[in-house]
C-alpha cells in the first residue's frame, strides 16, 4: 500500500517469524509462525502496514519449506495478537488509505483459508480483534486455558470486524452466536471471552493448558493431519439465518436506536455473510469498514477509548505521586448504607484497618450487620474464600468514640448532607487525628472549603466524590478545596488509585462535574414538562443519542426526592441556569418513586397514572426540540465550567461522563457530541475540541 | 495398652516409567527456555503417559538441581510440583548430590517406600548449564586449602581427570578417545533403531530472534567422531594433557524425571514396572580423584544386595569422562568395548545435565533391560564432585527369570 499519508512510519512492528518442525507421529513439517513485535506483554503485539508484509512474507516462507503438511500461527508469551495497530485509524485522513489498509489485512489474512496444507492458530494468549481474525482464518484453532483477552471488541471503537471476522465467524458458530462476539459483547462494557467460551462456542477446536500449550498443540496438529483426529464443525442453521438477524436488529433498535452505526453495518455483514462469498464478504468489510473510520462516531469513539485507557490512568493536573503521604489506617464517619458500602470498599481494597463511627451502638451495629451481610454474600457468590472473609472482617470495626480514629490517616465523612454536621464532623476529628490526617468529605454538593474553614489545618481537606453504587461505579471526583495542599492531594489519589477507581481533578464548586451536568440536564427537562412537553417526548428525546437510560427513569433511578432536592439546591446557587420546577416538586411532596411500568416482556413505560396531574403550560414540543434544549443547557454549563476552572479541560469532562454515567464511547462522553452537533457553536461560539480531536480531521 | 500404629513391612520399589527432556548444548537450544519449565514439562507428560498414576496418591517430589539459586531455586521440588500442576496436597523438596542429584533423589524416595513410608514418589533432576555455568555462586571455605583438606585440583572436574590419567598411566589418551568414539558410535546406532526417542519429551522453545521452535531429539551428539578429529583436540586442564571435550561429557542442559512406586500399589493400580530396584550404595574418595568413586560405591551395593560383579549384566555408567569409565572398567576387569556396557552410549555423547543425569542412565537400563529379557541385574552408576560415587543395583521384571519378587 502507499504509504505517503504518513511521513514517518511510527508502527512497532510484528513480526512473523518462520521455523520448520518435525511433528511427531511422521506428521511432516510444520512451519510455525511466531508473531513477536520484540516487546514484552505489556506492548502487545499489533499490525500495522509492515507488521502485515512479515505476515504475508512469512505464510510464503512457510508454505515453501521442503515437505510441510501444516502451517500454524502462535504469539510471543501471553500473548498472540491483538489486532491493527490503532494509531493508522487515529491518523487517517483519507478514506482510500484506509480501504487500502483493511484490503491489506484481508489480502494476507486470506491466504491462511487458502493454501493447500491446513493452517493452525495456536492462540496462546490475548487475541483480540485482528488477532481473533488471523486465528478465524485458519483452518482449525487451540487455545490455551490461560489465556486472557479473546474477542472481537472492533464494534465498541465504532468499526468492524473488518480483515475477515464479520464473515468467518457467523460461517464457523452461526449468526446468534456471531452477533453475540461481534455487537453484544462489545456494547456490554466491552466483555470479553474466556478459553472456555471459545470451545463452548465452537471457535476452539480444542483447549490445552499452559504449562505445555504449544507442545500438546503441536501434537494435537500432527493428528488432525494424520487424520485420527476430526474436528467437529457446528451445524449451521440457515433456514432460519435471517430472521434470527432480523430479530437481533429488532432488540438493538430498542437499545440504541441507531445511535452510531457500526452495530448495524456490523449486523448487516453478518446477515450477507450467509450468501456472499469469500470475496463478496472481504471486499463488503473493506468498503465498510472505510466508511467507518471516516465517520465521526469512530473518531469519537477511539478519543473515548484512549481517555479511558491513557488518561484515566494518568490524572490530569493530580500533584506527583511521590508527595502522597502513606495510609495504613482510615477511618468512615457514618455507619450508614453508603458508609457501610465504603468502609468495606476501602478495607477490600487498602487492606488496611477501617474504623467506622457513628452517634450510637445501635447505628453502629447496624453497619457492621450490613458489611457481615455483604461479605457472606459475596463469600456465597465464591468471590471471597473463607479466610479472606475473616481478613476483611477482621479488618472493618466499628466505634462510637471518635477517640478511635487517633492512629488513621485518611478520614472519610459520609454523613447527612449538611453543611453544619459536616463542619462540626471535621471539627471533633481535628481534636483527636494528627495535623496530617486526611480530612475527605463524600459530599455530591456542598462547598468543601466552607467545611474546613474553621479548622485548624484546612489544607488537609479534600473533595472525595464517589457515584452509587461505590463498589461498583468506577469514577471518583477529587475536589481540591481553597486551602488544600499538594500533600493531601497527592494522598486523596494515591488512595483513589488503590481504591482502583477512575480519580478526576475537580475545584471546589456545586456538584463538581457529574452531577452538575446531570442536574442541568434535569433542569432543561423539568423546564420542557412545565412548559408543556408530553412526558413520553421527553422520555424518548434522547434516543437517538444512544443514552444508556432515559430521563424519568434516571430520576427514578436518583431518587425523586433526591432529584428535587439537589435541582433546588443548584436553583438556590444559580437560579438563571437551573429551574425550579412545580412539578416535580409536586412528584416528590406526594412521595412518586416511580415513573414507569414494566410489562410482562420486562420494556418499561411511563405510567400515566404518575402524571395524570401535571400542571402544563401549552407549548408543544418534538423529541428534537427537548433533546436540542438539553444539548444547549449542557453546552452552556460545560464551557462554564471550563472558564470557571471547574475542570481543566473538555477531555476530563467526557472521562467523567464515560465513567460515571455510562455514557456511550459513540458520543465522546459529552463534548465531541456537542461539537459535531454544531451545538457548541451555536450556543458558546466555540467548539470544545479542536477539529480531528474527536471527529475527523479535515 | 499401648498404641503401635501399622506395623512396618519392607516394600519393593519398581521403577514405573522414566523421561527426559532432549539434552541440549548449554548456551544453546533452551538459553530462552527456563529450568524449572525442562522438568515441569518432563513431569506432565510422565504423568500423561502413566493415566492410571492418581497425582493426589504422589506422597512426594524430589527434584534435583547442583545450583539451586534462580530459576533452579525456591525448593525446585515444590516449585516444579505446583508448576505441573499437580495438587497442593502432594508435598517437594529439593535435593542436592552434584552430579548425582537425581540419583539420590530416587533412592531417598525409594528408601522412604521400602520402609513403608511412602508408596508413590516422583523424582527428577534438572540442570540449567547456560543460567548456571558450574561453580556458579560457589564460595569454598578457605579452610579447604589452608589445611590441604583438599587439593586445588579438586573443585575442578577436567583437573580431577587429569589426575585419573596420572594414577593410572596405563589409561592412555588414545584408550579415552576410542571410548569415547564408541560412545558416539553406540548413541548414533540407538538413534537409528529408535531407542532413544521414546525417552524424550519434546519441549518447545522460545527464540525471540526466531520464533517458537520445537527441540524433540538430543542436540549434543557428534555422529561420525574419528580418533583423528579427537585426536586434533586441545587439552584445556593441562598443556600436553590428555582430558579433552572429545573424550569427556559436553556442558549441557536438560531435565529427566522418573515415577517410582512400591511394588504392591504398581500391581494394585496397574503401574507398567520396568525395573526392580535391589539395592543401592553412595562412598567416598579423595575429592581430587573423585572419577574412581563408582568403584567403591559398586563394591559397596554389590556386597550389600549379595552379589558380585558377575552377577551384573548390564551396566549403565555415566561417562562424565572416559578416563573415569576407563577406571572403572578396568577395577572389575571389564573390556573398555564390553557390550553390556552403556549399549546405546553415554554422557560423551548425549551430554550431562549434573543433576538430571541419574535418571536418564536408569531410563537407558531400562530399555536396556527390554532388549535383553535374558538379563537378570544391571547397575546404574556415577561419580560426583568432592569425591563420591553412587551406584544403585536393578533388577530386570521382564527378565526371562523374573520371580515377580527377590526382596
Amino acid at each position: 500500500m502507499s504509504d505517503t499519508q504518513k511521513p514517518k512510519s511510527t508502527e512497532v512492528v510484528t513480526k512473523a517469524l518462520v521455523r520448520a518442525l518435525d511433528m511427531p507421529m511422521g506428521a511432516g513439517v510444520l512451519g510455525l509462525i511466531t508473531l513477536d513485535n520484540g516487546r514484552d506483554h505489556t506492548r502487545p503485539s499489533t499490525f500495522g502496514p509492515e507488521g502485515l508484509a512479515s505476515l504475508n512474507q512469512a505464510i510464503t516462507d512457510a508454505a515453501a519449506l521442503p515437505g510441510v503438511t501444516a502451517i500454524a500461527v502462535t504469539g510471543k508469551p501471553f500473548i498472540f495478537a491483538v489486532g491493527a495497530d490503532l494509531s493508522t485509524f487515529e491518523n487517517a485522513l483519507d478514506i482510500e488509505m484506509i480501504k487500502s489498509f483493511a484490503k491489506l489485512g484481508h489480502d494476507v489474512m486470506r491466504r491462511l483459508g487458502e493454501l493447500s496444507v491446513p493452517t493452525f492458530a495456536f492462540v496462546n494468549g490475548a487475541a483480540l480483534g485482528g488477532g481473533m481474525e488471523v486465528a478465524l482464518h485458519c483452518t482449525y484453532r487451540t487455545v490455551s486455558t490461560g489465556a486472557q483477552g479473546l474477542g472481537l471488541p472492533e464494534v465498541m471503537l465504532g468499526i468492524v470486524p473488518g480483515w475477515g471476522g464479520a464473515y468467518l465467524l457467523p460461517r464457523l458458530i452461526g449468526p446468534a452466536k456471531a452477533l453475540d462476539v461481534i455487537i453484544t459483547n462489545p456494547l456490554s462494557q466491552n466483555r470479553l471471552l474466556s478459553p472456555r467460551d471459545m470451545i463452548k462456542l465452537g471457535i476452539a477446536d480444542a483447549a490445552f493448558e499452559p504449562a505445555d500449550f504449544l507442545e500438546q498443540s503441536i501434537s494435537w496438529a500432527a493428528q488432525v493431519v494424520r487424520g485420527s483426529i476430526v474436528p467437529e464443525r457446528i451445524d449451521i442453521d440457515e433456514k432460519n439465518w435471517d430472521a434470527i438477524v432480523d430479530g437481533y436488529r429488532a432488540a438493538l433498535e430498542d437499545k440504541i436506536h441507531d445511535a452510531t452505526p457500526a452495530p448495524y453495518r456490523a449486523l448487516e455483514l453478518v446477515k450477507a455473510a450467509r450468501t456472499n462469498s469469500r470475496d463478496q464478504g472481504f471486499d463488503a468489510e473493506d468498503i465498510v469498514l472505510s466508511n467507518l473510520v471516516m465517520g465521526d462516531e469512530q473518531r469519537a469513539s477511539l478519543y473515548s477509548f484512549n481517555l479511558v485507557q491513557k488518561r484515566a490512568k494518568k490524572p490530569f493536573g493530580a500533584p506527583d505521586k511521590s508527595l502522597a503521604r502513606s495510609v495504613n489506617k482510615v477511618g468512615i464517619v457514618g455507619a450508614g448504607l453508603m458508609a457501610s458500602q465504603l468502609a468495606l470498599l476501602f478495607a477490600q481494597r487498602l487492606q488496611v484497618p477501617v474504623v467506622m463511627s457513628d452517634l450510637d451502638q445501635a447505628r453502629v451495629d447496624k453497619g457492621l450487620g450490613f458489611v457481615r451481610a455483604e461479605v457472606a454474600a459475596l463469600q456465597a457468590k465464591g468471590r471471597l474464600n473463607g479466610d479472606k472473609a475473616n481478613r476483611l472482617l477482621g479488618l472493618i470495626s466499628g466505634t462510637t468514640n471518635m477517640a478511635d480514629f487517633a492512629d488513621t490517616q485518611f478520614v472519610l465523612e459520609a454523613v447527612f448532607e449538611d453543611p453544619q454536621v459536616k463542619a462540626k464532623v471535621f471539627a471533633d476529628l481535628e481534636t483527636v487525628v494528627s495535623a496530617e490526617c486526611i480530612l475527605a468529605t463524600n459530599t455530591s454538593s456542598l462547598s468543601v472549603s466552607a467545611m474546613a474553614s474553621s479548622l485548624a489545618h484546612p489544607e488537609r481537606v479534600v473533595g472525595f466524590h464517589f457515584f452509587n453504587p461505590v463498589a461498583k461505579m468506577p469514577l471518583l471526583e477529587i475536589a481540591r478545596a481553597e486551602k488544600t495542599d499538594d500533600e493531601s492531594l497527592a494522598t486523596a489519589f494515591a488512595v483513589g488509585k488503590n481504591l482502583k477507581k477512575t480519580c478526576v481533578l475537580v475545584a471546589d464548586a456545586p456538584a463538581f462535574i457529574v452531577n452538575r451536568l446531570l442536574i442541568r440536564q434535569l433542569s432543561e427537562i423539568t423546564k420542557c414538562l412545565d412548559e408543556g412537553a408530553r412526558p413520553e417526548v421527553i422520555e424518548n428525546a434522547l434516543n437517538p443519542m444512544g443514552v444508556p437510560m432515559p430521563p424519568f427513569e434516571l430520576m427514578e433511578l436518583v431518587g425523586v426526592g433526591v432529584s428535587h432536592h439537589v435541582l433546588e439546591s443548584m436553583h438556590q446557587a444559580f437560579p438563571d441556569r437551573f429551574h425550579s420546577s412545580p412539578n416535580i416538586k409536586q412528584f416528590a411532596d406526594s412521595g412518586v418513586t416511580t415513573f414507569t411500568m414494566q410489562d410482562a416482556a420486562g420494556k418499561k413505560t411511563l405510567d400515566p397514572a404518575v402524571f395524570a396531574n401535571l400542571v402544563q403550560g401549552d407549548t408543544v414540543f418534538s423529541e428534537e426540540q427537548v433533546r436540542t434544549r438539553v444539548l444547549e443547557g449542557l453546552a452552556e454549563e460545560a464551557r462554564i465550567m471550563l472558564d470557571e476552572g471547574v475542570v481543566a479541560e473538555p477531555q476530563d469532562i467526557d472521562l467523567c461522563m464515560i465513567m460515571g454515567t455510562g455514557m456511550p464511547f459513540w458520543l465522546g462522553g459529552l463534548t465531541p457530541y456537542l461539537d459535531r452537533t454544531g451545538t457548541s457553536e451555536r450556543v458558546t461560539g466555540n467548539r470544545f475540541l479542536d477539529v480531528g480531536v474527536a471527529s475527523v480531521p479535515r | 495398652m499401648a498404641r503401635t500404629g501399622t506395623p512396618k513391612t519392607l516394600s519393593n520399589v519398581v521403577f514405573v516409567d522414566g523421561a527426559r527432556t532432549p539434552f541440549a548444548k548449554a548456551g544453546s537450544l533452551y538459553s530462552e527456555t527456563r529450568a524449572d519449565d525442562l522438568v515441569v514439562k518432563v513431569m506432565r507428560e510422565l504423568l500423561r503417559r502413566n493415566p492410571q498414576v492418581p497425582a493426589e496418591r504422589i506422597d512426594d517430589v524430589a527434584i534435583a538441581a547442583a545450583t539451586q539459586t534462580g530459576d533452579q531455586g525456591m525448593n525446585i521440588g515444590r516449585s516444579a510440583s505446583l508448576l505441573a500442576g499437580i495438587p497442593n496436597s502432594v508435598p517437594g523438596y529439593s535435593i542436592d548430590r552434584w552430579c548425582a542429584g537425581a540419583m539420590t533423589a530416587v533412592t531417598t524416595l525409594s528408601g522412604a517406600i521400602m520402609s513403608g513410608a511412602y508408596e508413590l514418589a516422583i523424582a527428577g533432576g534438572v540442570e540449567h548449564m547456560t543460567h548456571h555455568p558450574m561453580g556458579e555462586g560457589v564460595d569454598p571455605n578457605p579452610r579447604y586449602l589452608a589445611e590441604r583438606i583438599v587439593s586445588q585440583d579438586a573443585l575442578l572436574m577436567g583437573n580431577t581427570a587429569e589426575n585419573l590419567h596420572d594414577r593410572y598411566p596405563h589409561i592412555t589418551k588414545e584408550r579415552a578417545d576410542a571410548f569415547a568414539v564408541g560412545s558416539q558410535e553406540k548413541t548414533a546406532k540407538a538413534y537409528a533403531n529408535g531407542l532413544l526417542q521414546p525417552d524424550l519429551v519434546p519441549v518447545a522453545v522460545r527464540s525471540a530472534e526466531n520464533g517458537w521452535g520445537l527441540v524433540t531429539v538430543d542436540e549434543v551428539p557428534r555422529a561420525g567422531t574419528s580418533m583423528e578429529g579427537l585426536a586434533s583436540l586441545r587439552t584445556p586442564f593441562r598443556p600436553h594433557g590428555r582430558v579433552t571435550a572429545g573424550n569427556s561429557s559436553a556442558l549441557t542442559d536438560g531435565a529427566t524425571a522418573a515415577i517410582l512406586a512400591s511394588e504392591s500399589l504398581a500391581d494394585e493400580l496397574g503401574l507398567s514396572k520396568k525395573m526392580r530396584m535391589v539395592g543401592f550404595a553412595f562412598a567416598g574418595v579423595e575429592p581430587e580423584f573423585m572419577g574412581v568413586g563408582p568403584v567403591p560405591s559398586t563394591e559397596k551395593a554389590l556386597a550389600k544386595a549379595g552379589l558380585s560383579i558377575s552377577d551384573i549384566d548390564l551396566f549403565e555408567v555415566n561417562e562424565a569422562f572416559a578416563v573415569q569409565v576407563l577406571a572403572f572398567l578396568d577395577h572389575f576387569g571389564i573390556a573398555d568395548d564390553d557390550p553390556r556396557v552403556n549399549p546405546m552410549g553415554g554422557a560423551i555423547a548425549v551430554g550431562h545435565p549434573l543433576a538430571s543425569s541419574g535418571i536418564r542412565l536408569m531410563n537407558n537400563l531400562a530399555r536396556d533391560f527390554e532388549m535383553n529379557p535374558k538379563a537378570q541385574f544391571g547397575i546404574t552408576t556415577m561419580c560426583i564432585g568432592l569425591g563420591m560415587g553412587g551406584t544403585v543395583i536393578w533388577e530386570n521384571t521382564s527378565s526371562d527369570s523374573d520371580s515377580g519378587a527377590t526382596a
